[in-house]
């Protein structure tokens, strides 16, 4: 019986115990008519021996590919040390550190979580986790509105946000009665339209929301938005990469003051890109007051999309409105420092109908291999994480634009992403790629119809020039193969 | 000591970088971040060292007995873990094209296959990533349901009282407001108080079984039924499908829609809190509204569902599918368990349940419901040793721990005083049970004649019993380095 470690006699010796003649008695309250029989659906067991056979030949099946795919998951290399210590039996198998002095191990782990995001976001409070960057928008969203003091239930929500993201944050407001409010993106910029959005500034919304980098890989002018958004009574709720942060100036540190006097004029490069007329309030506020992303470029797999997690730091004041498991420094009874789940009045298990959210589990051991990967990363190890995906996607945009049929798309700075148009249907050059074992990026028109064509590429500090120069030879061949060879149709 | 206490400027895990050093200077300086992140500054064997000894200052399953009730911490096999982490299955992009998964996806379409078997539901998605996200996905659906027939008077969610906090905190969240029902002596939803509580106004009922008392509803059928004839629909909340596991199926029962914790029936680890996985099955009629993404297989190739495939759905969960990871591992114990490994959840759980329940009642505690058969877990009420001591259910929790045993769930379900709701679970073995319950009678030994030993519990833990008052007055959530 696997897992079981009952013998015969243990068994007989338990049911006499409980004075059961066998172990159907103990179901004897269960109306019998409700007996479901054998269960069809699921095959005969498998000794560990057998499902490692089955798992190693499906996992063969699906092999390795060379990935410029990113669009919100990014492959980077993870110190071999992160997970072996991540998968030690006493943080995998613990559970959620309701008895903090059995779970100081955690708690002490996701109380310096807090500082690392904290610091690295530049705000001054964080959980210890949401499910995913996704869904922590979602959450973001909502408490922007319990704290809106016009008590608004608009937020504007760019084009340039995930798609994905956009589509959770409406799954999971729109039963509140809550209007998200698309702003278009500049179409030879790919950042926030600026005039579209001046044009909403008599709106009451609750927040703008400001991805950086965007879902194009486009850096927006955040300090701009930033005093925009709280000049017209908006909380400005910033979505992130964490990595990029180790780079980019911290949304806590967006607008206000000089940087956001100095942001009200328009950026050196596109044309169309409008200026901002925001009735400046002497920028006294600064900084995004919410962050949130998706940690998975801190030490997680790409794993087929999870489990990823989600972070979320904020102001001070904001705290009591924050969703999710916070961890708090106190005194034990003789006043050495230890770790304890705090401000759980907030939460479901207490306030239950009256909760900030209904979220209970989150991502915590994710959020160990977060941790252990920033501290071996260190500031300037993340830093050059982040570097080189950058100069590595640009060096990959050089040689993809000297290949004849592509074309850039957008105009402007880029993180680690940016975007291609081939003179080629995408779905035909992504499959031809595949075939030679390669992932060319995501098919921008699935999306973004506007963009049929386009291809968002992405090349992390994995990256060699090998392997920039395979993905230059195969995309050429590709588009060439094609010039040369029109359809049948035309012969 | 934090982990920044152990930096020092300059120090670095050198062989962590990429050795090319690469320059930004092609982007704007006002977009640049301005000053370093307080990340540690430290050695590769620094921080081995400090997180394998903060490691040891937990309770897990693989160290101690963890009879944490409604949590369900079973032992999770160690190769759900070894095969999850195949190097294929880490490095597959979630949006690489479905041709590049077939091995993956093969997998995931027979997780929700067995999934919908064991519940008897119509369809299963398994996009929510815990329990709470799952019964977000049921109530969700529940109210497209209703605005689809144009059926809008529908307000309000009724929950029994012993049920868990996210069952009223998802029905807010889904825009409901939440009626609680009572309990009756016996421990079971008082069917009178349902019947006058239903009524056009009624969107739906959300019910744990068996419940948070550990005991499995005999009306469970006419409970449902009463909701349905009011037109509302039926949520059974699966936290607790261990105890039915192979037994009955929610789908047999009427119900329209059920979550399941893969982290606790199906062994995914806790992890100190998470990841989980919450798949939701659901019957015929709320089938077009199912959260996306779930697998679809066509002749024998396999692709995830999207938008166009179900124009109904309540739409994406997560940006990118679900916790594949705590799927493949759930996957891979369901295979290894297989058909009769699923009935023995069920039965064992209940033998360990009741053995414990036997003896402790042997042993002169209290059980909240003596006269009930326990479902997989329990409650006894320490009301009497508080009345007679002074010693809470807290204080006698804390003092577990000093004797290796993780302590049960206390101060939940809040119907019963001074209650320790103790779960077993089936992986642990009868020396253990026995020594558990030797653990318990010593503690109440000691409450009598020592009270000082347990009130100040735990003396053997790194740290003595937390100041929680001071915690959240004196907010530290972020350590400040010294000036």
């Amino acid at each position: 019986m696997p897992f079981i470690p009952h013998t015969e006699a243990d068994i007989a010796a338990m049911l006499e115990s409980i004075g059961a003649p066998k172990l159907d008695a103990l179901f004897d309250e269960i109306p019998p008519d409700l007996a479901c029989g054998g269960l069809a659906g699921v095959p005969e067991g498998l000794s560990e021996m057998a499902v490692t056979r089955l798992a190693h030949g499906r996992a063969a099946r699906d092999g390795f590919y060379s990935c410029f795919l990113g669009a919100g998951a990014y492959e980077h290399h993870i110190p071999a040390a992160v997970w072996q210590i991540v998968t030690r039996g006493e943080f995998y198998s613990a559970y959620t550190p309701y008895q903090a002095e059995a779970s100081q191990g955690t708690l002490q782990l996701l109380y310096e979580f807090q500082t690392m995001m904290a610091s690295l976001t530049g705000l001054d409070v964080s959980n210890a986790s949401l499910y995913d960057g996704a869904s922590a928008l979602a959450e973001a969203v909502l408490m922007a509105v319990r704290a809106s003091k016009a008590g608004a239930r608009r937020v504007l929500m760019p084009a340039t946000v995930h798609p994905r993201y956009r589509a959770v944050v409406e799954a999971t407001v729109k039963s509140q009665g809550i209007e998200l409010v698309c702003v278009p993106y500049d179409p030879a910029s790919g950042v926030i339209d600026l005039e579209a959005l001046e044009a909403l500034a008599g709106t009451p919304a609750a927040a703008l929301v400001i991805p950086q980098p965007n879902f194009f890989g486009a850096l927006e002018p955040v300090d701009m938005l930033t005093d925009w958004a709280h000049a017209h009574g908006m909380l400005a709720i910033a979505v992130t990469n964490p990595l990029s942060l180790a780079l980019l100036k911290a949304p806590g540190q967006w607008g206000g003051g000089n940087a956001g006097r100095s942001s009200l004029t328009p950026s050196p490069s596109p044309e169309g890109r409008g200026e901002l007329r925001a009735p400046l309030r002497g920028g006294e506020v600064v900084g995004a007051d919410i962050c949130v992303g998706d940690g998975q470029p801190l030490g997680v797999p790409l794993s087929s999309g999870g489990p990823y997690f989600g972070f979320m730091t904020s102001r001070q004041s904001l705290v009591r409105q924050m969703p999710g498991r916070i961890v708090g420094r106190t005194v034990d009874l003789d006043g050495k420092p230890g770790f304890a789940l705090t401000l759980q009045a907030r939460e479901q298990h207490i306030r239950r109908s009256k909760a900030t959210s209904n979220i209970c589990t989150n991502q915590g051991l994710l959020v160990t291999a977060a941790t252990i990967h920033m501290s071996l990363l260190g500031p300037e190890g993340l830093r050059q994480v982040a570097l080189a995906s950058h100069a590595n996607t640009r060096a990959l945009l050089d040689k993809l634009l000297s290949v004849a049929g592509v074309e850039q798309v957008f105009k402007g700075p880029f993180f680690h992403e940016a975007v291609i148009r081939v003179n080629s249907p995408v779905p035909d050059v992504l499959r031809a790629l595949r075939a030679q074992s390669i992932l060319g990026g995501l098919d921008l028109g699935r999306d973004y119809p506007e963009l049929a064509g386009c291809i968002l590429i992405c090349a992390t500090e994995t990256k060699i020039e090998a392997d920039l120069e395979q993905y230059r030879q195969q995309l050429d061949r590709i588009l060439s193969r094609r010039r040369e060879a029109p359809p049948c149709a035309y012969k | 000591m934090l982990i920044f206490e152990h930096a020092h400027p300059g120090r670095r895990a050198h062989a962590q970088a990429p050795h090319n050093l690469a320059e930004a200077s092609d982007l704007p300086a006002e977009l640049l971040r301005q000053s370093k992140p307080l990340l540690p500054e430290t050695s590769e064997l620094d921080v081995v060292r400090h997180y394998t000894r903060l490691s040891q200052k937990n309770f897990s399953i693989d160290t101690q007995f963890y009879p944490l009730g409604s949590c369900t911490m079973k032992y999770n096999p160690r190769a759900c873990n070894t095969l999850a982490m195949l190097p294929q299955f880490l490095s597959r992009h979630p949006l690489a094209d479905a041709d590049t998964g077939q091995g993956f996806l093969a997998s995931m379409h027979e997780l929700q296959e067995m999934l919908r078997d064991v519940t008897g539901m119509a369809a299963v998605s398994m996009a929510p990533m815990a329990g709470a996200h799952g019964e977000f996905a049921g109530v969700a659906m529940i109210r497209a349901y209703h605005d689809a027939r144009g059926d809008t008077a529908r307000r309000e969610i009724i929950c029994p009282d012993a049920a868990h906090g996210t069952n009223p905190a998802t029905a807010s969240m889904c825009g409901y407001t939440v009626r609680e029902i009572p309990t009756d002596r016996q421990g079971n939803v008082d069917l009178a108080a349902l019947k006058a509580a239903v009524g056009p106004q009624t969107a739906g009922l959300m019910l744990t079984n068996p419940s948070t008392l550990g005991v499995f509803e005999p009306a469970i059928v006419a409970i449902q039924k009463v909701v349905h004839d009011a037109g509302g629909l039926s949520y059974y909340d699966g936290a607790n499908l261990n105890a039915i596991l192979g037994r009955v199926r929610p789908g047999d029962m009427g119900f329209d829609v059920i979550h399941m914790n893969l982290h606790k029936t199906f062994s995914t680890p806790h992890g100190g809190g998470g990841p989980g996985a919450g798949p939701v099955g659901v019957s015929e009629r709320l089938k077009p509204f199912l959260p996306i993404p779930y697998v679809i297989e066509e002749r024998g190739d396999y692709r995830w569902a999207e938008e166009g495939d179900c124009p109904r759905s309540i739409g994406r969960l997560s940006a990118f599918g679900g916790n594949m990871g705590v799927l493949l591992r759930a996957w891979v114990y369901a295979r290894m368990l297989g058909r009769q490994g699923m009935h023995r959840v069920a039965e064992f759980a209940a033998l360990n349940a009741n053995y414990l329940a036997a003896e402790l009642k042997r042993a002169g505690f209290d059980l909240a419901f003596p006269e009930r058969r326990a479902s997989h877990e329990f409650i006894v009420t320490l009301k009497k040793l508080k009345d007679a001591t002074g010693i809470s259910a807290m204080d006698f929790a804390k003092r577990l721990l000093d004797y290796g045993f993780h302590a049960p769930t206390t101060y939940f379900p809040m119907l019963v005083p001074e209650c320790l709701l103790i779960e077993p679970t089936e992986t642990e073995s009868k020396e253990t049970l026995d020594a558990f319950v030797a653990a318990m009678v010593k503690v109440r030994d000691e409450a009598q004649l020592e009270p000082e030993l347990v009130k100040l519990a735990p003396h053997s833990l790194p740290v003595r019993r937390l100041d929680d008052v001071k915690a959240a007055r004196e907010l530290d959530l972020v350590w400040k380095p010294p000036l």
